[in-house]
Formats: C-alpha cells, sequence, structure tokens
C-alpha cells in the first residue's frame, strides 16, 4: 500500500492517528449494519421472489378469464362496459425505516363500499365471465400492492446494501491500511531524526569537551613555561 | 393522496379500469417512456407496466430505481410472465450481495 504524501511532522502523526481511530471504528459500524442489511434483505428478497411467483400465476389465471370473456363478448362492448368504473382506489404512502433506508408502505382504500358490487355495468350486454374476472382481479390486487412494496423495499435496500458494502471495502483495504502505513513512515522518520539529533549532540559534546581540555592544556603548558622561565 | 397507474397493451390493461386504476393504453416504446416521466412526476407512487414493454424502456425505468417513489413493477402481461420481472429481483440480489445466491442464476 502506497503511503500519503504528507510531511513527516509530530503534528500530522497525530492527527493521522485520530484519523485511522476514526476509520476503525466506522469500519466496524459499517460492518455491522452491512451484516444486519443483509440479513434483512435475503429474507426480503426470498419473500419477493416467492409473492411475483404467486402473483404471476394468479394474474396468469386473470388473463384467462378475461379472454374467455373476449371470447363471449365483443371488444367494443367489452371496452364500453369498462369505460366509466365504479370503483376508485386511492393509495397512502406511510414510510418504513430499515436499517436507515426509507422504503415507502402503501395502504389503499377502494371508493366502492360494496366490495360485490364494483361491476360497471349492466348484466345484459356482458357475460358471467367478464364479472369473474373482474372479482378475481380485485381479488388479487392487495397482493399486488405488496408486491409493489416489497420490490420497492428490495430494490432500495439492494442500493443500501452496494453503497455500504463499497464503503466498507473501501475502509478495509484501501483507508486503513494506508493510513497505518503513512503512520509506520511518520514514526520511523521521527525515529530517525531522534537519533540523528542525539548522535549530532554527542558528536558536538565531544569537540567541547575537547575544546575546553585543548584550552586547560595550553593553560596549564603557559603555566610551566613560566614556572621554568622563573627557575633561571 | 396518490394514485396507481397501470401501462401496456389494451388488451392487457383493460382489466385493470375495472378495479379502478388509472390504466394508459400504450405499445410504443418512446409514448412509455414518455408516459413513465409524466406519471412518475404527477402523483403517481406506484406504476404497473407490462413485462414486453418494460423491457424496451429499461433505461427510464432505472432512472426511478434508487428513488423512493414511485416503484415501477413490471407484471405479466396477456400473453404470460416472460421472466423478465423475476430477473429484476434476481439483479438486485446480485447488486446487494455481489453474486445471486437466492435463485439459482439459471437464466442466461
Amino acid at each position: 500500500m502506497e503511503r500519503m504524501n504528507v510531511n513527516p511532522t509530530r503534528m500530522m502523526l497525530t492527527s493521522l492517528k485520530r484519523r485511522l481511530a476514526t476509520a476503525t471504528r466506522g469500519h466496524k459500524l459499517l460492518k455491522d449494519k452491512r451484516d444486519e442489511l443483509m440479513k434483512e434483505f435475503l429474507d426480503l428478497a426470498r419473500e419477493n421472489g416467492r409473492l411475483r411467483e404467486e402473483v404471476e400465476v394468479k394474474l396468469a389465471d386473470v388473463y384467462k378469464n378475461f379472454r374467455r370473456a373476449n371470447a363471449i363478448v365483443s371488444n367494443e362492448v367489452m371496452e364500453e362496459s369498462l369505460m366509466f368504473p365504479k370503483q376508485g382506489v386511492e393509495l397512502e404512502v406511510g414510510s418504513k425505516n430499515i436499517m436507515s433506508v426509507d422504503v415507502p408502505e402503501f395502504s389503499f382504500t377502494t371508493k366502492a363500499e360494496d366490495p360485490a358490487d364494483i361491476l360497471p355495468y349492466g348484466f345484459s350486454r356482458t357475460s358471467g365471465e367478464l364479472d369473474n374476472a373482474i372479482s378475481k382481479l380485485s381479488d388479487i390486487f392487495p397482493m399486488l400492492l405488496d408486491l409493489a412494496a416489497k420490490e420497492k423495499e428490495t430494490a432500495l435496500l439492494a442500493a443500501e446494501l452496494e453503497k455500504t458494502r463499497r464503503r466498507v471495502n473501501a475502509l478495509e483495504y484501501v483507508m486503513i491500511p494506508k493510513l497505518q502505513v503513512t503512520i509506520k513512515y511518520i514514526t520511523m522518520k521521527l525515529d530517525e531524526n531522534e537519533r540523528g539529533n542525539q548522535t549530532r549532540l554527542m558528536k558536538v559534546k565531544d569537540m567541547m569537551l575537547e575544546e575546553a581540555l585543548q584550552k586547560k592544556r595550553e593553560h596549564d603548558m603557559e603555566a610551566i613555561n613560566r614556572l621554568e622561565n622563573n627557575q633561571q | 393522496m396518490y394514485k396507481i397507474g397501470v401501462i401496456g397493451d389494451s388488451e392487457s390493461v383493460i382489466g385493470f379500469r375495472a378495479v379502478g386504476l388509472d390504466v394508459f393504453p400504450c405499445e410504443d416504446p418512446a409514448e412509455a417512456a414518455r408516459l413513465i416521466r409524466e406519471l412518475a412526476e404527477g402523483e403517481y407512487a406506484i406504476i404497473y407496466i407490462m413485462e414486453g414493454l418494460a423491457a424496451q424502456v429499461e433505461k427510464e425505468i432505472d432512472k426511478y430505481k434508487d428513488s423512493r417513489l414511485p416503484a415501477i413493477i413490471p407484471i405479466p402481461n396477456k400473453e404470460g410472465a416472460s421472466g423478465n420481472g423475476m430477473r429484476n429481483v434476481r439483479e438486485a440480489v446480485k447488486r446487494a450481495v455481489g453474486a445471486d445466491i437466492l435463485f439459482g442464476g439459471n437464466d442466461k
């Protein structure tokens, strides 16, 4: 791992150490979040797949009914019969929080008071197959709504999970090693400087001692010389 | 107050009108893309779209994938399920986990 391009100073070292601590903590938290999200997501996706299969089968059945009705009454009559629906659906969107992901929750209210009385046409020109088809579709409608909610939830969680996974990996394999390498580099550099300083000081001390000694020796020499001169 | 829209060929969507949804008969991809944009900006929280058509306007649908609303859900049309909707679920798993570990990934 390549180290960051920073000045090897003590101040930088402190700030990097602080960043490493934050990164490590963040990594741990994100990892926990990822694990929990994954648990939620897998359950949800499994449920979603099951629900979709069920809806697909049931819808196929509904279409079959419509086709049967279509075979009996003409296209125009059918269009006409369904032109002005009695039933209306109003959708309420709530919101639910799953691991800080904001997902919508759907609930609906129907306009028609009597669920049996949703057929918007008279019975003289249409056939029973059409009634059947519509009531079947009306029956599976809550499932369709559930599917929509689940599918959206799955998609949103998947996006969040992907993001979290990327962040965890970025921290684990890039940020943290980089910080560690840089911290090591600065520590070594500082230690090296310290040692250099130490030796320099020792050297200077030696030189100063040498000088002092030299001076003392000269002083002594002078004194001896003077003494010798006096004796003569 | 939100609404629910259904986009697809007229024969498939007509039934949904009877149960009180707003249907938009449409078979042209360009028109469908325009419809999706319009409905998404309007007060539609759920848009059901027939699978065959959904496959042709995937780009438009993907735009709303990560936003909270609307939920754009492909459903089978009168020809039956094409496996397209199921693939969406699979792709979500693949995206989240990195590999499809739930549904066996036996398409393609």
